[in-house]
């Protein structure tokens, strides 16, 4: 095995009437990837394709084993691939109770060809199915439904795992609802996972790597934090643009009912008792909850002021008046990146520049996803 | 009081000549209606124009070809020749051919529409679960199919029982062999036997009663949209 082994790649190119789509990109075979991009950019042919459910010339690998490559003649069936499928509308079998459909793609995998069995019990317990599972699918809810197709499909034993828009048909309740589940998966599975979406939101709470497509072809690929201060791509340029990062409770002041979390080139303060310490949490900070001192601000009520040297400096879309500053945390400039977002009179005023040791003033911090060993806190309709 | 025995002789007849023909035609129209369903050549519905000929044809012009298809000189003498026989015309082997043709649109029509009314997906669905294209057909496109199959089962049987152009055609009126049920009530009738043609007749309408009742009852429990 050698370290190429570890990474999925593929690369289709084709047209299917109008639309003209060429694709390739490399993504590691571990956490989720999000294929983001706007509403017809090719996302879900994409995803067809590399699950052999329409073919397009191209390649496909997922680590060592080379599932499609036209050069040499490979097409694998898409039965033969090993790679489940969520499609946007659940689709169970309607002649099959909850049970059956669970167990359809279960009870074809042949012995010996999982690294890791997947667990009938385990897979149920998981997704909060336990107690659905003689009933009929058409009883069951939406986001219920959807839960089920997505242990349907990891107790096919999949390599890999294609979910298309999964939420995309259901409310935005239900989506509330059944996001802790994928969370949930996120953290204790192994199995890779490649997400389509088109909503930001979803992303930033689930991806730890990005696809970002645009009208057929990849604008950029790579780490989520990456990605979102890219000066070069619009993640960075929206209204709302914002960086997430991965932290670890360090502790909890009693006294003042604070939680401390450490991320990569500092530590952060939330409000409230968050977890115990050790478990990990995604945290999101806006550009617009950023500002910049030159000197550590003492006479100030907000609590998280890190070191931090500035990467980049670019002007926001638009706007004469306003720049995206990227900063990367710690007195070294090593840690997480964050990027704030500052008028042009202050940035020329502090001289922020790519270089500029700085100390970052961060106004509020979400923690948008549990972590692991969090049994997702579950919203049953009444 | 007429001889009841010689009532039974064309009901036992007609009811293992639509049984067999049903069995036969579930059996070869299947696949015929999955292709229809499936498949995207372009001349399919030219295929699907000849299997859906009977509904149109005069019951007699089918007859008339079948006669000479299945007569001495046509491929069913020469299937009959392997058998010591001399043509397939006027045996009940004969009147089973005949039948699968007259009664294929009633089959295959209702099954098509179940393959077409369920699409793609679930077919999609289960190779993506690892079920080969055979495995996927039987274990889900044929539960899916299934009112369709019910529907199809009982227009093939009713309508092999209710058939009587092509029979007197191809089969003739040999008591026993190929006298079924209509060729029977006509035979009464034409010899003012009005007392068996009156039971024969009125079971005939219970029956065709009973069965459409039936199958709407069956349509309504059973395709009810189960998505």
């Amino acid at each position: 095995m050698n370290a190429g082994d570890a990474t999925i790649r593929a690369a289709f190119a084709g047209t299917l009437g109008s639309f003209a789509l060429d694709v390739a990109f490399d993504v590691p075979m571990r956490g989720v990837t999000a294929l983001f991009g706007p509403s017809g950019c090719g996302k879900t042919t994409i995803l067809r394709c590399m699950a052999g459910l329409q073919r397009l010339s191209g390649r496909l690998a997922v680590g060592a084993e080379v599932l499609q490559d036209d050069g040499a003649g490979i097409f694998r069936k898409p039965h033969a691939r090993r790679i489940g499928y969520v499609f946007q509308e659940a689709s169970l079998f309607p002649h099959l109770s909850v049970r059956g459909n669970l167990l359809y793609g279960a009870r074809r995998v042949r012995s010996g060809d999982a690294t890791r069995a997947l667990d009938f019990a385990e897979v149920v317990a998981l997704l909060g199915i336990d107690t659905l599972l003689d009933r009929a699918p058409a009883v069951l809810s939406g986001g219920e439904r959807q839960r089920v197709a997505v242990g349907r499909a990891l107790l096919s034993q999949p390599r890999l795992l294609l979910l298309d828009e999964p939420l995309s048909a259901l409310d935005s309740q239900t989506k509330e609802e059944i996001l802790p589940y994928f969370e949930a998966l996120h953290e204790s599975l192994s199995i890779p996972i490649l997400y389509v979406s088109h909503d930001l939101a979803e992303v930033e709470r689930l991806a730890d790597t990005l696809v970002l497509l645009d009208r057929g072809r990849v604008a950029a690929s790579g780490p989520l934090g990456t990605m979102e201060t890219d000066p070069e791509l619009p993640l960075l340029r929206a209204a709302d643009a914002a960086v997430t990062m991965e932290g670890t409770i360090a502790g909890f002041d009693a006294a003042y009912e604070l939680t401390t979390l450490s991320v990569a080139g500092g530590t952060l303060v939330v409000p409230g008792r968050q977890g115990g310490a050790g478990s990990r949490r995604r945290l999101r900070i806006r550009a617009s909850d950023v500002s910049f001192t030159r000197s550590r601000a003492v006479d100030t009520t907000i609590l998280n002021c890190l070191a931090a040297r500035i990467v980049s400096v670019s002007r926001q879309n638009g706007s004469d008046a306003q720049m995206n500053i990227v900063a990367c945390l710690g007195e070294d400039g090593e840690g997480a990146r964050i990027v704030g977002r500052v008028t042009r009179k202050s940035q020329e005023a502090l001289a922020l520049v790519p270089g500029a040791a700085v100390f970052v003033q961060i106004k509020s911090v979400a923690l948008i996803a549990s972590g692991a060993g969090r049994r997702p806190a579950v919203v049953r309709k009444p | 009081m007429p001889e009841l025995s010689e009532l039974w002789s064309p009901i036992r007849l007609t009811v293992a000549l639509a049984s067999i023909t049903t069995v036969v035609l579930l059996a070869v129209g299947t696949p015929i209606a999955w292709w229809l369903a499936r498949s995207k050549a372009p001349w399919k519905e030219a295929v699907a124009t000849v299997v859906a000929l009977p509904l149109v044809l005069p019951p007699t012009v089918l007859g008339f070809y079948l006669l000479i298809a299945l007569g001495p000189n046509g491929p069913g003498g020469w299937i009959a020749g392997l058998f010591g026989g001399r043509s397939l015309a006027f045996t009940f082997e004969g009147l089973v051919i005949g039948s699968v043709f007259y009664s294929m649109p009633f089959v295959v029509q209702p099954i098509r529409n179940a393959f077409e009314a369920f699409g793609d997906r679930p077919l999609e669905v289960a190779a993506t679960l690892r079920a080969g294209p055979w495995d996927a057909f039987w274990s889900v496109a044929v539960p899916l199919a299934r009112p369709g199959f019910m529907t199809g089962a009982v227009l093939g049987f009713a309508h092999t029982v209710g058939e009587f152009g092509v029979v007197l055609m191809i089969g003739g009126n040999i008591p026993g062999e190929t006298k079924v049920l209509s060729v029977a009530i006509y035979d009464y009738v034409e010899t003012l036997q009005w007392t068996q043609a009156h039971i024969l007749a009125g079971g005939m309408l219970l029956f065709a009663f009973v069965v459409i009742l039936a199958m709407m009852l069956l349509e309504k429990r059973i395709g009810r949209p189960g998505l």
